[in-house]
């Protein structure tokens, strides 16, 4: 009997059931939300949801606007962030003498900080009403104001992931191009640019999970308007900010099936993103560097 | 012409330094300038006087107009977060740094990265869903604190794991050589000789986590946090939160003194955030140097 209860309780095996009840419940969020959405997809309407307009009034239950929503406010804000996290990566490892490069990584990682909940209140009374005044339309909720701050909720992290990628650099191809007499921008373009090609894409999608996952930004600027978004002024709804507005309805209702549609949705393209960090060739990476150090 | 292309880059990626820290001097500079004049006593306790207010510590008094059960509300989150998290992060770290191997290890870290891209908006709808379904068993099961806690503790678990596993590995190879040459059995030699070294990088994980479960709106907001609830009474109860107060405010404020209530709230956790964030990167150089120097 205490031999049983000793390998029940081994510390091997309770450390191993732990971990692989981490496992059971990532799975079973998935789970979860297929069962709920199960309606959806039995009824046959699962196209329709995905390709529709949302008009409840009219019997459409489509979520293709948010869809859309959510694309055009993380692409914009990706194209935004992208080239300034790039300047600012440059700034710091390249540019900048040291102490005012360690001054602005500092200002970076303290950004990572901030809550998102504060972006959308300081956006809500200090960029809508700029938006509105500036491009004199609407509210001033929009995709622009929405991607402007989520540009700034995801540049610390690819600023951060491209500066390690710069420093990963072997010292010894630094010092060669410096020697070839290769200036600043010749070692940008022929060295730590195409050095750095994959901690610049690690970067990028971990930008992307970030900017596709938030909610609050796009929930309190971006307007939460169910129209087919046609220009970037327009007011918008994401599939996170929808899971979060229609929570009140009726359980039974189509409506509130739908967000488990956005929920899968959001799911399955951020574990896609998860599963092709993970298979990026990073053995080009690691044999530079230790070929710099030995 | 290779002149006027150097000087493009430089006042390009100058004019990127200037756009990020001009931003961030804008946000800061503006809560604090409409935050910092109702920073005080009065932000958190309303009119209250301050034997009043010891009262109020000691769940004798209510707080009628002050964020104070806001800020016991997100309190009571973080412990209920850590609790749960702390435990099952650090068995799954130690478990994937010590003794997972091969396959399992591969497939099981995968899990975690999975978790840990999981939007937190996705986290929430799991924990309301799981209500729903309790809720079918236990009638009075409605979203609560309890739920809230739980699926907080699912969102920050993966950070929790994470630190752990790196912390344990980043350990030199002479620590566990030297246990096993003194006859040291693993589990001891986890225990009593890699734990203790490794906990500067661990505990830098869970200040990270206070910082992720203090600050996350969306997964609360679907389940259980209302804006005026007051102190919960137990973990069944509905509560307040300062994420969601700031939340609320934005959207619902109908006069001059609420909006300032929503900038002294966002200059709070704004502060709070920040320190924690910063904190914990502080330990963790702290424990790097102390593995540099110190271990060996």
């Amino acid at each position: 009997m205490s031999g049983t209860l000793q390998v029940v309780f081994s510390g091997r095996r309770l450390l191993f059931l732990v971990t692989a009840g981490g496992v059971f419940v990532t799975l079973s969020i998935l789970v979860f939300m297929i069962v709920l959405g199960l309606p959806l997809f039995t009824s046959n309407s699962f196209s329709l949801i995905l390709t529709q307009d949302w008009a409840p009034d009219r019997g459409f239950f489509g979520i293709f606007p948010f869809i859309c929503g959510t694309l055009a406010i993380v692409t914009l804000s990706l194209l935004l962030a992208f080239p300034l996290s790039l300047g600012n990566a440059v700034l710091i490892h390249l540019l900048l003498p040291p102490v005012a490069a360690k001054f602005l990584h500092r200002v970076v990682k303290m950004m990572t900080g901030i809550p998102t909940v504060i972006y959308g209140f300081v956006g809500i009374f200090l960029l809508v009403p700029f938006v509105r005044e500036w491009f004199d339309s609407g509210s001033g909720m929009s995709i622009l104001s929405a991607a402007l701050l989520l540009a700034l909720l995801i540049s610390p992290t690819m600023i951060l992931v491209f500066v390690e990628s710069f420093a990963a650099i072997p010292k010894s191809q630094v010092r060669a191009v410096a020697a070839l007499g290769g200036n600043l921008r010749q070692k940008l373009i022929y060295l730590y640019l195409p050095g750095a090609q994959n901690g610049i894409l690690t970067g990028l999608l971990l930008a992307t999970g970030r900017a596709l996952g938030d909610t609050m930004i796009a929930l309190m600027v971006a307007g939460n308007a169910t129209a087919q978004p046609e220009s970037l002024l327009d007011p918008v709804r994401t599939l996170t900010a929808h899971i979060a507005l229609v929570m009140a309805a009726d359980f039974d209702s189509i409506e509130f099936k739908t967000i488990f549609a956005c929920g899968i949705i959001l799911y399955l393209w951020t574990a896609t993103l998860t599963l092709t960090l993970r298979f990026l060739p990073y053995g080009v990476l690691k044999s530079r560097l230790n070929r710099g150090l030995s | 012409m290779n002149r006027v292309y150097d000087c493009l880059l430089y006042f390009s990626a100058g004019i990127c330094g200037l756009l990020l820290l001009g931003a961030v001097a804008g946000l800061t500079g503006f809560l604090l300038w409409h935050g910092l004049p109702v920073l005080g006593l009065e932000l958190f306790f309303g009119s209250l006087k301050i034997g009043e207010i010891v009262d109020v510590i000691f769940l004798q008094q209510v707080v009628v107009d002050g964020l104070w059960p806001a800020v016991v509300g997100t309190c009571l989150l973080v412990l209920m977060a850590l609790s749960t998290a702390l435990p099952l992060g650090l068995g799954a770290g130690i478990y994937l740094a010590e003794y997972a191997g091969g396959k399992a290890k591969t497939l099981f870290s995968l899990t975690f990265d999975l978790l840990a891209g999981v939007p937190s908006i996705v986290i929430g709808l799991f924990g309301f869903s799981l209500t729903l379904y309790l809720h079918r068993q236990f009638s009075s099961l409605t979203p609560c604190l309890l739920i809230s806690g739980l699926s907080l503790a699912l969102l920050v678990l993966p950070y929790l794991v994470r630190t752990t596993q790196t912390a344990l590995e980043d350990l030199p190879d002479s620590l566990r050589l030297t246990a096993a040459a003194l006859g040291a059995e693993k589990s001891a030699t986890i225990i009593l000789v890699l734990l203790p070294q490794a906990l500067p990088g661990i505990f830098s994980g869970v200040v990270l986590a206070i910082g992720r479960a203090a600050e996350d709106t969306a997964v609360i907001m679907l389940t259980g946090v209302v804006a005026t609830a007051g102190i919960p009474r137990s973990l069944f109860d509905n509560y307040e939160a300062l994420p969601f107060y700031i939340f609320y405010t934005a959207s619902q404020f109908s006069d001059q003194h609420e909006l300032q209530q929503g900038f002294g709230a966002a200059l709070v956790l704004l502060i709070i955030c920040v320190l924690l964030f910063t904190g914990a990167g502080l330990i963790r150089k702290k424990a790097s140097y102390r593995l540099l120097y110190h271990s060996k």
